[in-house]
């Protein structure tokens, strides 16, 4: 069917059609002397019973025109073998052209028919078997990624929801739920393998609770140890459980199949921090080939003609907001336009906005100190014992970092007043104080938990002394020195533990995010849901109108959501190694999360009404999280580096570092020579980062280069409908009216 | 993948997903969704290829178009007589072009479509006089239609012949960051 009017993507069909009749008819010019050796090829099968070949020969003769592959010399061979392998590829890029539905269809249906008589016959001669093989092959395999992907699409959860979020508020907020559903994806892949590999070997094959002194509840603690407030504070039984560090025992190879604890553990520490980076990096580069250069003035209006409106939109209240927001917007631009910007008192802009960035600083400094002094001041309580101080004093850390996290974004918010910078400026420096305020604190309180390991390695010095006191003394009880006394049983509970620094940091991870999680919770009902109530049923007995005026009901904050979101997960990247019920716990939250901010967004908040997306802000927003994953990492490469790991628990107990057992693995499971090349290439943990970065390197430089290549074929297709318009125009010129009225 | 289906035959399934970015479960999901638009006139059984078209004033009281000011252009650049019935294959298409996995090219090229209201394969000053009155509800004064139509076109118009070609309008479009994520209809 020709295209009735010239449009745009027909170009593309017109081209493979006339190629496909230029083929036939070169084909068409060999028919004679093909026909000729058919004839041969008959008599002498007569005499050879190839049936296979016979029939494929009647076929032959009987289609018009066509090639019998065995005859063609090699180079015709090739060329078949070109034009089966275009069919393929026109095949696979059927979905991208600009077509209408027939046409695909039937140009499918051609391109397979043809593909299927080919693939066939281009097996034969040498190699046919293998080649009919692979056919067999790469068809099943293009099956099994089919229903793959299938399964895969019915797998992704929320759908439905996202989509009534995207009716409703239009595609920025739902941007955000889209991110979280992503997160919960590489939560889901963490958790595996945390719970796969280290938690359930460990609770199955490692030895049973209360068979050796670091498994078992010490005396002293017993009594509280099953108390609600001592578990939520992750004490008691739920710090002596395979929840953190400290439980797991330093045994070499557990269980009836040898599995190497140790080794597992280590290794699942790194492959999580691993798989993080090249999921990011991975979306990373598919955004930045997806997205188009940002923040050009050069097509204002166009733009903003073009691409305002969000087609996903379909609540006819949302609709009018938008409509309202594009008729301001595009008043505004005109009035930019007309108007030639004066910059009349630029001195005052200037001065307000270095007012503006030192309030900032000593927000931010202030905080930091704030954090410090509040961690000083736990320890200190630590020292005299819990049991002394309020619940305030006890969860003090948490809270003040959960609070500094809440209010200080107002408060930058409320100083971006005196700066005067275009909105979505505006949001770029707000995005980028906050991110700046959650740094600060993340690592004042990592300075801070530093102090506090320090000081349980100094005391670990001390309790070792003690410990050999105390075993001198159990045998000087029992007998003379000379005497095979029998060894003393005692209970693991009454041994003498040492200090585990190593639970303590996993502890302190995990009521860190417990607090900032409820923080996160009670906030939303708070701020949205009961503002949103008092609004509604107050407003027929209040002074002035509730919903329009103050307070109204709440927009929901995107940026603000998704940097607490990067930070959770900034969290639990840093934690991961220490307590391995990390994932595990952030999926839970997570799909909390999803279901009451997906049921507060649709109860409590109205659709914005000026949409400033920060744009290309996917990008930014990753470009976050990778920094966020480097920046989290650090601290624990530092420790696993630097620090020597308890004596008295944990997987790597006894070993001089922890990377130790990789190298323990080289020399007793491996050949020798392996252990020596290993050795050669010095200490993993510094190689590890090394490469990391390469790999990083390479990755962007990809990218770039294929940016670049693109670039190139666009300016060649321009080349291209240049001269097609060229030709156009002398079409039109030499055909006149005829054309016209034919379109 | 088990599920036993009298709509369509394998085949069918098959050629519609290397045609369109859907999924077997989506393509199917898609049929309900055009059979309850008119349950008299759309059959079940699509295995002999009922020529069954639908008309515009159905498809765009569709909760996802509804609201859309460019609807009737939508359906109609994907219809074959350009009046907005749409056969199920059309259907189709109209929806994947519009998924999330659609290349930029493709959605530039039906843009264009959908903005060229004459038809005559350029967007002249009065699609863009019809596109901005139906983005603002005519809320912009003439002037202020005419300020912004003269700009758009002074933006993007690469050949200097006052009104934007394809090329113009490719160029245009494929740097802007918005585009792939307004231009987008979830099913």
């Amino acid at each position: 069917p020709r295209p009735s009017h010239f449009s745009p993507g027909d170009e593309d069909f017109q081209e493979n059609h006339e190629r496909q009749k230029h083929k036939g008819k070169r084909r068409n010019g060999d028919r004679p002397k093909n026909k000729r050796e058919n004839q041969r090829r008959k008599r002498s099968s007569n005499s050879e019973p190839e049936t296979s070949e016979e029939s494929e020969d009647e076929e032959e003769v009987n289609n018009d025109g066509e090639v019998r592959p065995e005859l063609l010399s090699p180079e015709e061979l090739e060329k078949l073998k070109e034009a089966v392998d275009e069919k393929k590829k026109l095949i696979q890029s059927l979905r991208g052209k600009p077509w209408p539905m027939k046409q695909k269809l039937v140009t499918l249906r051609e391109s397979q028919l043809f593909v299927e008589k080919y693939e066939g016959a281009l097996g034969k001669g040498k190699g046919r078997k293998l080649y009919a093989y692979k056919v067999m092959m790469t068809k099943k395999w293009k099956k099994f990624q089919r229903d793959f992907e299938n399964f895969k699409t019915a797998c992704i959860p929320w759908e439905m929801k996202i989509k009534e979020i995207e009716s409703h508020f239009g595609s920025s907020v739902a941007s955000y739920f889209i991110f979280l559903r992503w997160m919960y994806g590489i939560n889901m892949i963490l958790f595996g393998l945390t719970f796969g590999l280290v938690m359930v070997p460990e609770a199955l094959m490692g030895r049973p609770y209360g068979s050796i002194p670091r498994k078992t509840v010490p005396r002293a603690e017993e009594a509280g140890a099953m108390d609600f407030a001592v578990l939520w504070d992750f004490g008691g039984y739920a710090q002596y459980s395979v929840l953190f560090y400290g439980y797991y025992n330093n045994q070499r190879a557990i269980g009836w199949f040898k599995f190497r604890m140790p080794l597992s553990y280590f290794l699942v520490g790194v492959g999580t921090v691993a798989y993080s980076y090249m999921v990011v990096i991975r979306t990373m580069a598919r955004n930045a080939n997806e997205s188009g250069v940002g923040d050009d003035n050069s097509f204002n209006f166009s733009w903003k003609m073009f691409t305002s409106w969000d087609y996903l939109i379909g609540n006819p209240e949302t609709a009018d907001n938008k409509f309202a927001s594009i008729t301001t917007s595009f008043k505004e631009a005109i009035l930019e336009e007309q108007e030639s910007r004066k910059d009349d008192n630029i001195h005052l802009t200037r001065f307000l906005r270095v007012l503006a960035n030192f309030l900032v600083l000593c927000c931010l400094a202030g905080s930091g100190y704030l954090i410090y002094f509040v961690v000083r001041r736990s320890q200190k309580f630590a020292l005299d014992g819990l049991e002394n101080h309020t619940w305030w004093e006890r969860n003090e850390v948490n809270m003040v970092m959960s609070l500094l996290g809440m209010f200080c974004p107002m408060l930058f918010d409320v100083i971006s007043a005196l700066e005067n910078y275009h909105p979505r400026v505006a949001l770029q420096w707000q995005l980028g104080r906050i991110f700046a305020l959650f740094l600060g604190n993340l690592y004042t309180f990592i300075i801070a938990l530093m102090d506090a390991i320090n000081l349980k390695r100094k005391e670990e010095k001390v309790v070792k002394y003690n410990i050999t006191m105390w075993e001198a003394s159990l045998y000087n009880g029992t007998g003379s020195e000379n005497s095979t006394a029998p060894p003393v049983t005692i209970h693991p509970a009454d041994v003498p533990r040492g200090p585990c620094w190593e639970t303590m940091v996993g502890q302190e991870f995990v009521r860190l995010i417990i607090s900032d999680t409820m923080t996160t919770y009670i906030t939303l009902l708070i701020g949205d849901f009961l503002r949103a109530v008092l609004v509604r049923f107050l407003n027929h007995c209040w002074c002035w109108d509730l919903e329009a005026g103050f307070p109204s009901y709440s927009e929901f904050d995107v940026s603000g959501n998704v940097l607490g979101l990067i930070f959770n997960q900034g969290m639990i990247w840093m934690g991961a190694f220490y307590a391995p019920c990390l994932p595990a716990l952030n999926l839970l939250r997570l799909h909390v999360s999803m279901y009451l901010q997906c049921w507060a967004v649709m109860c409590c908040n109205v659709p914005q009404e000026r949409v400033f997306k920060a744009s290309g802000s996917n990008n930014f927003y990753m470009a976050m999280l990778l920094v966020i994953l480097f920046l989290s990492t650090l601290p624990a490469i530092y420790t696993i580096v630097t620090i020597p790991p308890s004596f008295d628990c944990g997987p790597f107990s006894g070993k001089n570092r922890m990377f130790d057992v990789i190298q323990e693995t080289l020399e007793s499971d491996f050949p020798a020579w392996f252990s020596k090349v290993f050795s050669y290439a010095s200490n993993p943990g510094l190689v590890l980062p090394f490469i990391l970065l390469m790999v990083l390197a390479i990755y962007y430089l990809q990218s770039t280069s294929k940016s670049y290549r693109e670039a190139n074929v666009e300016l060649k297709n321009k080349l291209q409908m240049v001269t097609q318009r060229l030709d156009n125009f002398v079409f039109l010129t030499s055909y006149g009216s005829d054309f016209i009225l034919n379109a | 993948m088990g599920n036993k289906q009298t709509i369509f035959t394998d085949e069918q399934l098959d050629a519609y997903q290397d045609c369109t970015f859907f999924t077997r479960k989506e393509i199917l999901r898609l049929h309900s969704r055009y059979h309850e638009l008119a349950p008299h006139l759309v059959p079940m059984d699509y295995t002999n290829e009922p020529d069954c078209k639908l008309p515009l004033a159905l498809i765009v009281d569709m909760p996802e178009l509804k609201e859309n000011p460019f609807r009737n252009r939508i359906v109609e650049s994907f219809s074959e007589d350009g009046m907005g019935n749409l056969s199920f294959n059309e259907f189709v298409d109209m929806f994947s072009v519009l998924s999330e996995m659609a290349p930029r090219e493709l959605k530039a090229i039906y843009a264009f479509k959908i903005y060229d209201y004459n038809v005559d394969n350029y967007l002249c000053k009065e699609d863009l006089e019809k596109t901005l009155n139906k983005l603002t509800k005519e809320e912009l004064t003439p002037e202020e239609v005419e300020l912004v139509c003269e700009k758009a076109i002074e933006e993007a118009d690469l050949d200097g012949d006052n009104k934007l070609s394809y090329a113009d309008f490719e160029n245009m479009i494929t740097r802007a960051p918005d585009f792939l994520s307004t231009f987008h209809i979830r099913i």
